[in-house]
């Protein structure tokens, strides 16, 4: 029966999460095959062909699932998965969205966010922020789960020849429509996936502010993230929160500025392989889970730490 | 036009919670519970729809045992109209409290069903999609910005690139992200006026919904302890760390 993988893309390139899921896939140990859905995506069907070990790849290319809106996707998911034992895609603000729809319609209680697999049918995941980790057995004969991409190491690009095969399946809800978005466009790296990240918190004052970590992340080649409490604030965008309810990250390094270290905001980074803390206030929360804490006024430091990374 | 909101007891965010030694589950003995914040800012938008003339009637919904009631008599004091307890044991799964909430919507059929996007104990991000699904709905889930204008709303989605906005065809289910609003507090009043409103209580078999458990929680256990590191007294001490000790950066 195997595994059917759902690609996240943006119809002209694979994201880089769905590698981690792919992996997530070879853990279960089944062959697997890849689901694109989108519009003009067949770009990205190519690519996903080229995935080590891939069996087939399904197109679906329509208008209806070019926005990858929850209700289509999530009955062409379903419509799929009866020949998989398996259904997984990214545990994303994509995959959160079409994937709990796909396991109602199936009768199947979903597995979330899993970070390990310790057998076909049983799963590790966080819960509680992170604070402790559940063993949870599926006692469902089929298994729909969402994948934390920082939770797998990503499986190899290359090395695979899937076919390629084109479905017409069309599922059009016909209640609901896109109609616009905002989408960042950034020359760094994506924060998710990106081996350095560094966040600033409350702790920067002012959006403006942030412009002191765009010189360090430049030489670093770092994306940039925040705080909740500095989205909150309205300093930076929603896109660049880090924390239980917001993005995972777990990069080689992460450097955190102006940052005291709420309990969320620790489950959002806490994988991280290196911590760095900078805050001027020495009993902040952050220190406990830093590797490397400087206590000072960031305002000194980051213009230091910018001028040491010539 | 009602305005139906589950929302969900769980610990108060800011306790820290516990893992019980012998790895059954969290220990919630004596733990100050709370409404969920994300169901917080869902019971704040109802109430700010009816208070707009869009909604007529708010009614707050929870799926548990029976202390739930503390948390359903917060919101009607944050200004819920009615509340209704569909009383159960307790940590029932997402698709056993959809299909509860299905039960509830075919009984009340609300124009809108605003939830938190995650509970913060179960951190599974799964009920508004599922009851989205089962009722045929549409739904806007991650919302920072919801306009309703006739049959059609217009949600403003908090997405991993950005924002997108998605317009839906009523009747819609809306899950709530952070900058959607802010709560407002309770005030005495209206503390004491909620102990008047109606808060009904049914049950599964009630409402003929099996709600047998599907998984199994093996186990549960402490995350890997991460140690305090070590304290480094200026900028260049941290590079160096950095380049020559921890090796993360490739400066020489």
């Amino acid at each position: 029966m195997g595994t059917l993988v759902v690609a996240e893309h943006d119809n002209a390139s694979l994201r880089p999460v769905t590698l981690n899921v792919v992996a997530a896939a070879k853990a279960i140990g089944a062959d697997f095959d890849i689901l694109v859905a989108g519009h003009g995506c067949a770009s990205v069907a190519d690519e996903a062909a080229l995935i080590g070990g891939v069996g087939k790849v399904v197109l679906a290319d329509a208008p209806a699932y070019e926005h990858a809106l929850a209700e289509n996707v999530g009955d062409l998911v379903a419509g799929l998965a009866d020949g998989y034992d398996h259904v997984l895609a990214a545990h994303t603000t994509t995959g959160k969205n079409f994937l709990p729809r796909t396991a109602a319609l199936l009768d199947t209680q979903m597995i979330s966010d899993i970070i390990g697999v310790e057998s076909p049918d049983t799963f590790l995941r966080p819960i509680y922020a992170g604070n402790a980790i559940a063993t949870v057995k599926s006692g469902d004969a089929k298994r729909v789960v969402s994948v934390r991409g920082t939770g797998f190491d990503p499986a190899p690009a290359d090395g695979g020849s899937g076919t390629i095969e084109a479905i017409d399946a069309v599922h059009d809800a016909g209640v609901s429509d896109f109609v616009g978005e905002e989408i960042a466009k950034s020359e760094r790296p994506e924060l998710t996936s990106a081996s350095i990240v560094i966040s600033g918190g409350r702790g920067m004052q002012s959006g403006d502010n942030f412009t002191l970590l765009e010189g360090i992340a430049d030489k670093l080649g770092a994306a940039i993230g925040a705080s909740r409490a500095a989205v909150d604030a309205g300093f930076v965008p929603n896109d660049m929160q880090v924390g239980q309810t917001g993005k995972i990250v777990a990069p080689e390094l992460y450097i955190a500025v102006g940052i005291s270290g709420a309990i969320q905001h620790l489950a959002g980074m806490k994988d991280s392989k290196v911590i760095v803390a900078i805050n001027k206030d020495e009993d902040a929360p952050i220190f406990q889970v830093a590797d490397y804490g400087l206590v000072a006024d960031l305002f000194q430091a980051l213009p230091e730490l910018e001028a040491a990374l010539d | 036009m009602k305005v139906l909101v589950p929302v969900k007891r769980v610990v108060d965010a800011n306790v820290k919670v516990r893992v019980k030694p012998d790895g059954t589950g969290i220990d919630l003995a004596n733990v100050k519970m709370a409404v969920n914040p994300f169901c917080e800012i869902a019971i704040e938008e109802a109430v700010r729809l009816r208070e707009a003339e869009v909604a007529t009637e708010v009614i707050a919904v929870a799926v548990g045992e029976s202390n739930c009631q503390e948390q359903l008599r917060t919101c009607l004091a944050l200004g819920a109209d009615r509340a209704i307890l569909v009383e159960t044991e307790p940590d029932l799964e997402p698709l056993a409290i959809a299909k509860l909430l299905k039960a509830i919507y075919d009984q009340e059929q609300p124009g809108i069903v605003i939830l938190g996007k995650q509970s913060i104990d179960g951190d599974n991000s799964q009920t508004g999609p599922m009851f989205a699904a089962l009722t045929g709905l549409p739904q806007g889930t991650f919302a920072s910005n919801l306009a309703v204008n006739g049959d059609i709303a217009e949600v403003v989605r908090e997405v991993d690139g950005g924002l997108q906005t998605v317009s839906l065809t009523m009747p819609i289910v809306v899950t709530t992200d952070l900058r959607l609003n802010e709560p407002r507090y309770a005030s005495l009043p209206n503390i004491m006026k909620a102990k008047r409103k109606t808060l009904d209580v049914t049950t599964p078999d009630a409402l003929g919904v099996d709600v047998g458990r599907r998984t199994e929680v093996v186990n549960v256990a402490p995350p890997p302890e991460r140690q305090a590191g070590i304290k480094v007294e200026n900028v260049d001490e941290l590079v160096d760390k950095l380049t020559n000790e921890a090796k993360v950066i490739g400066q020489g």
